[in-house]
This record gives C-alpha cells, structure tokens and sequence, in this order.
C-alpha cells in the first residue's frame, strides 16, 4: 500500500468517457459507461466473463466503434475521423490475453516494426529504443530469437516493450495474465508494477487481486454491461456495497 | 570444499567424458533397415513383395533402355537395326531435337537467343528465390530480365523493351510523387484523376458499345442465328445506356478516395502507364530505333513452339498469377462490397469453367471483342486466359491462409497503428503467404502441365509438335513412347524442382523451433 500511495495522480485528465453505449448488432454490450481517468491512475477493472471489459478497453482504443456517448483520450474525441483514430491507436498501448506478436519477426523486429513504419523513425534509433526496452522488460540477449522460440511469460513482456518502443502514455492491459502459467505470472505482473511505478496511465483487466491491492488506485467492478461499483482497493476489497460484487469477489477470493 | 574432495575422492576427473557412439546396431543404415523395413512380419512380406515388384519392372524395361538406337533416320531404319530386339528408338529425339525444344518454324540460326534467355533466367530467378543468401541489389536483375527475355525470344528493336520499362519506371516515380503530397494536394489529384477516369472509361464502354452494335450487324448480316443478334444488340444498348452513370461513379468513387489516397496513386499510377504504352511507346520506340537501330530478327508469335513455349508460358503466367491472385484474395476479403463483388464473381467463374474453354475463348472469341483492326497476339490472349484461370485458384489457396492467421495478428497490427496497406503487406501476407506455400506450389506445378493444352488450339507447343510434325512424318510415323516419355521426363524435371524448392522454403521460413 505504501508505493501506491507513493505514486503520483495528477490533476491532468487522461481519459474522458461520457454516457458511452455500445451494441453488437441487437446485443447492448456497454450501457451508459461513465469513466474519467487522471494521468498517472492505476485502475483495475474486473467482473465476471462476457461483462464487456474487453470491449471497453478495445473501444478506448479505438479497436471498436462506440454507437452513442463520447470518448476522449489525450485531448482527442474519438469520432469515425481516420486521422483521430491512427493518432489513438499509435499513441495508447494495448497488450493482450495472447500477446499477438508477429511470429514471423524477430524480437527486435516487433518491437521496432511500429516506430519504423509509423513513426518513421530511423531504423538505428528505433533499435536504440528496442534495446532499451527489452532489458527493463527482463529479455537480455534475445532480441534476435522469434516469439515462437520464447516461453509465455517472456513473450507478453516483449509485448509490453513492443508497446513501450512506441512511447505511449496511457498502457491497456487486456487479461495480461490469464494465458500464462503460475510460475509465470509474476514476472509480467513485476513487469507490470514497474510500469505503474515510473507513473504510466494504466487501464487493467486483470482478475489478479494481489496486483489490484498492490499497485491500482482503483478498483472498477463491471457487470452486463455497467459500470457497477468503483472504489479505492482497499475499500473495494474490504467493503464490497453491491450485491454483485460481494459474489463476484467471494467467488474469485473464495477458493 | 576441494580439500575434502582431495581427502576423500581418490581421483577428479577433470574433464568431461566425450560422448560415446551408439552401439552398431542402433546407428547408421542398418537401424534405419531394421526399423524401417523388418519391423514386423507384415512389414517384412510387404517389403519382399515391393523388392521382387521392383526387380521384375526393372528386368522388364531394361533392354528397352539398353538396346536403343540412337543413330537413324527413321522407324524404319531404327527397326532394321534392332532386327526384332525390344528397344527403344531413340534417334527420334537426335533427329528432331530442335523440333522438341523449339518448335518447327523458330528460325534455326537464332536458336541461341532463347538459349541464352534461358540460362539468364537461372541467373535472374536466383535473388528472388534465394532473397536471404544473395545481396538485394541483385533483384535489380530479376526486375531487368522480363524486358531482355522478350527481346531476345521476340527479337525487333530493343527500344521497345526499353522504353517499357522506362514508363514502368517514370510510374513508378509519379506515385512516390502522389504519395509524398500534402492530403490537400492529394485530394485535388485526386478530383482530376477521377475526372479523367470517369470520362476515358465512358468513351471506352461507348467505343465497346459501338463494337458491340458491328458485331451484332455483322451477325445479323450472316443470317447466322437470331439469339446471338439479338444479344449483342442488347449488350450494346445496355452499354450505351450505362456509359455515362458508369463514368461518373468512377470518377466520383476515385475522388471519395482521397482521404486513404492509397487508391489515387494507384490509379494515377496506372493512368500513366496506360496512357504512356498507348500513345507513346510505338511511335517514339520506331523513331529511336531510325536513329539508332538496335534491333534482332523478329520472330512472330505463331512461330514458337516446343518446350521453349511450354516454359514461356508456365513462367510469364505463374509470375503474373500469383500477384494477381494475391490482389484478389485481398479484394475477396475488402470491405468495399464493390471490389468485393468484382473479385468474388470473378474467381467463381473463372474456377466454374474449365481451362480449354478459357483457350478456346482466347483463340476465337477473343478477336471478336477486339477493335476490327487490330491484331492482338495470340500468345498473349492464351497469357491473359491462362493467368486468370490460375489466378483464380491461387486466390482461393491464399484466402485460406488469409484464413488460417489468428485475428490477434489483425488487431496488434491495428493497435500499433499500422494502416491497412502497412499492415497487409508486414504482417498479414507474410504469413499468410507461407502458410499458402504448398497450395501455390500445387497450383504452378498444374499450370506448367497444363500449358500442354494450347496444343488444342494448334499452337505447337512440346506435345503439339509430337501429336502434328512428328508422328504425322513419314519418317517418324506412330512413335510414341520415346518421345511421350522424353516430354514427360522434362516436365518431371521442372515440376520436381519447383516442389523442391518450395520444401526447402518451408524449412527457411520455419520461425517456432530451430
Ligand atoms: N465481435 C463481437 N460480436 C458480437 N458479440 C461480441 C463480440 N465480441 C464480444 N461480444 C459479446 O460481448 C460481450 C462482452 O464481451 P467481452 O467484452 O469480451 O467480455 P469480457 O472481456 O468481459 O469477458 C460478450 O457477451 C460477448 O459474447
Ligand atoms: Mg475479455
């Protein structure tokens, strides 16, 4: 609880969402979410499968359109404006249940794929970049294996430093754990606090209470849709108000 | 802790026991007989039967082999020097070699020039085939060799290869100038492309409107038959009809895309290529060539022949389908129900018809379509049918490996920002493309047998000049095996080593365990 509190929440305001709704077809996903998030938040968001957590961090980032309400992110509204949403996507750093990295590249690859083509930056200082991420992920001296050759817990780190090379200021994270083996989890989620530490903007979907204790500022409880419940970790933990939550928890905390 | 060891181990060995062989039994060709051949009784008596199988083809087709003649004139003489001996009469292949391997009407002192093109295409195929052990700037080569191949098969002046591809490469240069251009910029080009192309593709359907109308006069005239009059009237009216809206959605569809501007510079791209072989490259390539004559025999097109067709064809058509057919697995997959319709009945019905309508079209139908005067080789039209047809089929191969990537590779490319071009061509086609390695391979190996076909529409490829010249001579009357059995040993070449080489790049592009 003490490095929580040690970082820094500024008044700046990363993310902006208002009364946001979203359908799949005829399927009403999202309902009314209402969400602000400060610069330097560390928010966990959690809830039972098919709650729409997942859609919610993949329509802030842009991966999906929302049909009412707003979002904004960094200053920007995302509309259906092309140029509004490469600026989202290249700007807001996502990684995945599946870490999705391209099994055809080389580590180094990955991770200076995007800077190259997107940024445009040279491809010597991209590589900069990429060998000063990869060691802070923890993978010395394997920039030149390809994904396939690494195990689960390294390649979602390489999938952070993949996001990280393209110096996002807000990080998503999707079910960052739930692929990997227990032996494993704990060197994404060192990695991960790291990132909270040096005070990244962080969005986690994540069901490792441990993590949520430790680093979020936040605790965010999604259900059908909503938005049900929201408080400090402390407080979410220790005095649950919904009903839906009390089960939730008592049954991820119960065993 | 080296004390105790000093104290109470008697001796350290200090470097490691190098590894021993395995015993003789379970090393080598021996385990490899027993486990592979005996490891059972069934296997043992299959082996046997395959053995004895094999033996006996072998003393079967042996004097066949051993006893050919490879020195006569004719299957007569070949006869009479067998004298009732199986044997095969080899001299076939001496005597008409260059029938075989060039068709009979290539003219005999300018055999070297397709010689030479064939060795030059070993040379120019290896940087692309062999990319990763050979310098990139070799590819420069593979890029040249299309316009010295043809001018070496075909002959004429060499400025019009030249200035081919000097238009390929002022297009080349125009796009990089659209694609470096301010988005406003853009979107002005973007308004005048389409202009142009809405109008140039109204004053086309109106001229095919109108050719529509002559050939349904001409029809009519012969007294042939109602139905297709009445059809080719129809077809014409229609084109009339549509001409003008068809233009201007066009023209409207090329403006709404400015805001990607992909497509403008593609479009601008081809503009300029078209309107650069159209209307300049004749003219201009005939006054260089007055001034300074650079030019071969000309060969026409009617006069290759033999295997040398057989390998023009399967290599101008598999480089051609397989982009092609990447283009239109792309399009199958678009979200523009446009393009997506156009590819999808394209490939349906090229896969519904078989290819010897397809040559069949090319060799008569396709003269109708064109301009009355004009003279369109035939060469190219069996190119253009053979192309689509495989095409078509490499499409569906690589739809499947469109397929077949996970949908997290779509999204992480989205959300690292790469546009959709940037993300098809780093990450989707690449894998996708290795995945659809063995399913193209099928598909070139099926073309390059089925380029045998276009002896049906007498064109004297390899098995068109043993079905016409060779066995209907006098001399070579009714031979078959030989000459059956060289063609087929030449195609086996060919095909096994396009399979080769497609294993050994599987292997290269191997990425989960070395
Ligand atoms: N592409 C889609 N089309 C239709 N329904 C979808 C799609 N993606 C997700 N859903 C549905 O939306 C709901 C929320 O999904 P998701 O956001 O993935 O949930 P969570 O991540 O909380 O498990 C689920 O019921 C799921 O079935
Ligand atoms: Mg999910």
């Amino acid at each position: 609880m003490a490095e929580a509190a040690q970082m820094q929440v500024s008044d700046e305001v990363a993310i902006t969402i208002q009364n946001m709704n979203k359908w799949y077809g005829t399927f009403h996903v999202l309902r009314d979410i209402d969400l602000t998030v400060q610069r330097g938040e560390r928010i966990v968001i959690c809830g039972p499968s098919g709650s729409g957590k997942s859609t919610l961090i993949r329509c802030i980032k842009a991966l999906e359109e929302h049909q009412a309400g707003s979002i904004e992110v960094d200053g920007t509204l995302l509309s259906s404006d092309l140029k509004n949403i490469d600026k989202i996507r290249s700007e807001v750093g996502m990684c995945f249940q599946h870490f999705n990295l391209f099994p055809h590249l080389t580590i180094l690859e990955n991770c200076t794929l995007a800077p190259i083509w997107v940024r445009k930056t040279p491809k010597k200082e991209a590589e900069e970049t990429a060998m000063h991420f990869l060691p802070k992920v923890k993978i010395p001296e394997q920039a030149d294996k390809y994904p396939g050759q690494l195990s689960g817990g390294q390649q979602q780190r390489v999938a952070i430093a993949r996001s990280l090379c393209m110096r996002p200021r807000i990080m998503l994270f999707d079910e960052p754990t739930s692929a990997l083996d227990p032996e494993m989890i704990k060197e994404v989620l060192d990695t991960m606090i790291e990132l909270a530490e040096e005070g990244m903007t962080m969005l986690c979907v994540t069901h490792e209470m441990g993590f949520a204790r430790q680093v979020a500022n936040r605790v965010i409880f999604m259900d059908a849709g909503q938005i049900v419940e929201q408080n400090e970790p402390e407080a979410f933990f220790n005095n649950p108000q919904s009903d839906r939550t009390k089960l939730f928890l008592s049954q991820i905390l119960g065993h | 802790m080296s004390d105790t060891h000093a104290q109470s181990v008697a001796f350290v060995r200090e470097t490691e026991i190098p590894q021993q062989p395995p015993p003789m039994l379970e090393s080598g060709a021996v385990k490899w007989v027993r486990e592979n051949l005996f490891s059972g009784w069934f296997n043992t008596i299959m082996t046997l039967i395959a053995l004895y199988l094999v033996f006996k083809i072998l003393v079967g087709a042996a004097p066949w082999f051993y006893n050919g003649v490879w020195d006569a004139g004719s299957i007569r003489e070949c006869r009479d020097i067998l004298a009732g001996k199986t044997g095969a009469c080899f001299a076939v292949l001496v005597d008409r070699w260059d029938h075989l391997v060039f068709g009979f009407k290539y003219p005999q002192d300018a055999y070297w020039r397709p010689l030479i093109a064939f060795l030059l295409l070993l040379v120019a195929a290896a940087p692309a085939l062999f990319g990763k052990y050979l310098p990139r700037k070799m590819l420069i080569l593979t890029a040249i060799y299309p316009f010295v191949a043809f001018w070496l098969i075909w002959g004429g002046t060499l400025w019009l290869p030249v200035m081919v591809a000097a238009s390929i490469i002022a297009t080349a240069m125009v796009f990089r100038l659209v694609e470096g251009m301010a988005i406003s910029t853009r979107q002005i080009l973007a308004g005048a492309v389409g202009l142009v192309s809405g109008l140039g593709l109204a004053w086309l359907l109106f001229k095919g409107a109108g050719e529509l109308v002559f050939i349904a006069n001409n029809i009519g005239a012969s007294g042939l038959s109602i139905v297709p009059y009445i059809l080719f009237w129809a077809a014409g009216i229609f084109t009339y009809v549509c001409f003008i809206p068809m233009g201007i959605f066009v023209g409207y569809a090329i403006y709404q895309s400015a805001e990607d501007g992909g497509l403008v510079t593609i479009v601008t791209a081809l503009f300029a290529i078209y309107f650069m072989l159209a209307y300049l490259l004749g003219p201009v390539s005939g006054t260089l060539n007055s001034i300074i004559p650079l030019e071969l025999q000309a060969v026409p097109s009617r006069d290759m022949g033999g295997f040398m067709l057989c390998m023009i064809l399967g290599t101008v058509c598999v480089s051609l389908s397989v982009p092609l057919g990447i283009v239109l697995a792309l399009g199958r997959q678009s979200n523009m129900p446009l393009i997506k319709g156009v590819c999808v009945v394209f490939i349906e019905f090229v896969r519904g018809v078989p290819l010897i309508t397809l040559l069949f079209v090319a060799n008569v139908m396709l003269a109708y379509f064109m301009p009355p005067n004009s003279n369109f080789d035939l060469i190219l039209r069996v190119i253009i049918m053979i192309t689509m047809f495989s095409s078509a089929y490499i499409a569906e191969v690589i739809r499947g490996g469109l397929a077949a990537l996970p949908k997290g590779q779509y999204e992480a490319a989205d959300s690292l920002g790469l546009n959709y071009a940037q993300a098809t061509r780093l990450i989707i086609l690449p894998q996708a493309l290795k995945i659809s390695i063995p399913g193209i391979v099928n598909v070139a190996v099926g073309l390059f047998k089925d380029t045998t076909l276009v002896s049906v529409i007498s064109m004297f490829d390899i098995v068109g000049m043993i079905r016409g010249p060779i066995q209907q001579s006098t001399d070579w009357i009714s031979i078959y095996w030989e000459v059956y059995g060289f063609a087929a040993l030449l195609f086996f070449v060919v095909c096994y080593s396009i399979s080769q080489y497609s294993q050994w790049l599987e292997r290269q592009l191997q990425t989960d365990h070395h």
